[in-house]
């Protein structure tokens, strides 16, 4: 690619393999800022996995990831967040044990090396800046609250929240909307627009409700493999997709 | 340092605790006690440390070690080292072959004191060695365990494993360590006799002070994020590592300086009962400090000092009179609060002192009010 520099996240050649098993099989991907991706298809398809990848969790086999200027593949998971990458994981989670005012502070973005964290003060910012994404993620009144109690849809919420405190650049969603109640998805939707603005966004999902609603672009993964990418109406109209992913 | 509020360092209720275990340990046992029993809770005192350090390092970080007789061993070795030396001089040990040389050595054919052994000779680098060396020993376990991400299981049963290989190292190099027998017959620090009924005293009192500090820096570092982030850890790993934190950092962290606690415990061992030996160092003393720090309760600072205070308590009294029962009741008592109280003694009196403490409050305030409010009643009728 020559406009390499036009991209915020740059996925090239990646591929990884499990005893074998090539779970993500020479993927390439562009994502510009501000653009909100979506990736789709089957379970098993490898899309978690990718996620995996960019964030350090998973080591690839081969290829790059280059985020702005940074090589992703060679650095260590905090690392990875510090340059700006959130990730939210498939199932809620978040600290049982702890409320949600400290499941947020957690994530607030200063005093994570083991000095600051003991020196870390609650101070009013911090306060406030967690009272600001309590109010956003529909929590303002559970601040106090173990996040235990919290039902399934407001774990989920609660923990979009904590990458929210974080300021990624990229935020990439592992299905956001999964296992939620029809209002709760309205929720998610409306709270995924408010949050979205001034980042770019990686999310996975099946609710094609919902990936019309928000898609910039679509890429579509099929064991492992990048099978067809563009908008939803391209998407949805491309032969090859509707015969292995919408088809029956 | 404020006391209220969310930055509040102590809860009103911690507070009342540990003002309560500071008249027990300063004034009420002293007055109570004659030397030889007060001597012996301040043995039992030093296992205090090892437990707050366990409540960091388990309870709160949940890295289960089964391994910290060695951090109060390297603790305990490493003062008894300098005092050894200092009974050893040429004047104590002109029948040796050698003199002023530890007699140990000299019954093994050594001629000099070995490299390892100079730096012992000073009293300062003595103290810096007895926090030092265990931490930085335990920073290498830690650094090579946590960075390969072993954890759990697997990590204790690594930590049994050190533990048993310095206690085998100890025997084995009888020269230099002592032995199976350990050091003995330690006399004075820098000319004190620190067998006499005063010294044993001063100790005692040291030994308090030092650990109400221990508790004050441990409650610092609970109450900080620091703490939440171990707790945090306990629960979702992957949620902290993509958060921006390296977890094993922390785990590190909370590794060390349960070993630089269970470190001052093991000196003022040393110090108080005037011998280190491996029987200190091993497996069973080492998991017997977790049963101390599960019973009282692995989350509380100030349960797990009663922990190690009755259990042990408990051993004297029982190991004395039917000593071949005594590790199996330890095993049942453990076995039993494992399953049933969970949080220890401190989780069954969180669950019930509540109730005790206002009903107390509310008798106290009866018998207070009544008189009063009748005497101004008087007053003002008048
Ligand atoms: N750590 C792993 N070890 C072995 N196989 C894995 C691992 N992670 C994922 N896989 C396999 O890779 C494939 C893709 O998984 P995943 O990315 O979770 O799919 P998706 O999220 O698209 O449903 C699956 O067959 C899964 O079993
Ligand atoms: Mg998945």
């Amino acid at each position: 690619m020559s406009t390499h520099q036009d991209f915020l996240l740059s996925v090239e050649a990646l591929s990884v393999s499990f005893d074998g098993f090539k779970a993500v099989d020479d993927v390439s991907l562009y994502v510009e800022p501000n653009e909100i991706r979506v990736i789709i298809g089957p379970n098993g398809a490898g899309k978690t996995t990718v996620l995996d990848l960019i964030c350090g969790k998973t080591r690839a086999t081969s290829g790059s990831i280059r985020f702005r200027d940074k090589e992703l593949t060679r650095m260590s998971e905090n690392g990875i967040v510090e340059a700006g990458v959130g990730r939210k994981f498939q199932n809620p989670s978040i600290y049982d044990d702890l409320t949600v005012f400290e499941n947020l502070e957690i994530s607030y973005p200063r005093g994570r090396s083991v000095l600051g964290a003991l020196l870390f003060r609650r101070d009013r910012a911090v306060r406030e800046r967690i009272e600001e994404i309590a109010e956003t993620i529909y929590l303002a009144d559970q601040l106090a609250e173990r996040a235990e109690y919290l039902s399934h849809g407001q774990k989920q919420w609660l923990e979009i929240g904590m990458l929210l405190i974080q300021d990624p650049e990229l935020l990439m969603l592992d299905e956001p909307v999964a296992g939620m109640s029809v209002s709760e998805r309205r929720n998610t939707a409306e709270l995924l627009n408010k949050i979205i603005v001034g980042r770019s966004v990686l999310v996975i999902e099946h609710d094609m409700k919902f990936v019309e609603d928000i898609a910039h672009r679509v890429t579509v993964l099929h064991q492992g493999k990048v099978l067809s990418e563009g908008s939803m109406e391209h998407v949805k109209t491309d032969p090859k997709v509707v015969e292995v992913y919408l088809g029956h | 340092m404020k006391l209220r509020g969310d930055n509040a360092l102590f809860r009103r209720s911690e507070l009342l605790g540990l003002l309560a275990f500071a008249t027990l340990i300063l004034v009420m046992l002293p007055a109570a006690l004659d030397i030889f029993r007060l001597n012996l809770v301040g043995k039992y005192l030093t296992y205090a440390f090892v437990t707050i350090g366990l409540v960091v390092c388990w309870g709160y970080a949940g890295i289960l070690s089964l391994g910290q007789g060695i951090f109060f061993g390297l603790g305990g070795y490493c003062m008894a080292m300098f005092l050894k030396l200092e009974a050893s001089s040429v004047e104590n040990t002109k029948i040796q072959s050698t003199p002023g040389i530890p007699d140990f050595m000299d019954w093994n054919q050594l001629t000099a004191l070995p490299w390892f052994w100079k730096p012992f000779e000073n009293l300062g680098v003595t103290l810096a060695a007895v926090v030092l060396v265990p931490t930085l020993f335990a920073f290498i376990i830690g650094a090579a365990m946590f960075k390969r991400r072993v954890g759990g299981v697997y990590f204790a049963i690594i930590t049994q494993a050190v533990a048993l290989i310095l206690t085998i190292l100890i025997v084995g190099q009888q020269g230099y360590t002592g032995g199976i027998n350990g050091i003995t017959d330690l006399r004075t620090l820098k000319g004190w006799d620190i067998r006499s009924d005063g010294a044993k005293l001063t100790l005692y009192y040291i030994e308090c002070g030092l650990l109400l500090a221990a508790i004050v820096a441990t409650q610092l570092v609970t109450r900080s994020k620091l703490g939440r982030i171990l707790v945090a850890m306990r629960d979702k790993e992957d949620r902290v590592r993509f958060s921006g934190y390296s977890v094993s950092s922390f785990k590190i962290f909370a590794f060390c300086f349960a070993a630089a606690l269970a470190a001052l415990g093991g000196a003022m061992f040393t110090l108080q009962v005037g011998f280190m030996s491996p029987s200190f160092v091993g497996i069973v003393p080492s998991i017997e400090m977790v049963i101390y720090t599960a019973v009282g309760g692995r989350s509380s600072i100030l349960g797990s000092v009663c922990g190690a205070l009755l259990v042990n308590f408990a051993k004297t009294r029982l190991s004395e009179s039917f000593p071949e029962l005594w590790l199996f009741g330890l095993g049942a008592l453990f076995v039993v609060v494992v399953l049933s109280f969970p949080e220890g003694l401190a989780g069954v009196y969180r669950s019930s002192a509540p109730r005790l403490a206002r009903s107390f409050v509310a008798k106290l305030r009866a018998l207070w009010r009544t008189p009063m409010t009748r005497s101004l009643d008087h007053e003002l009728a008048e």
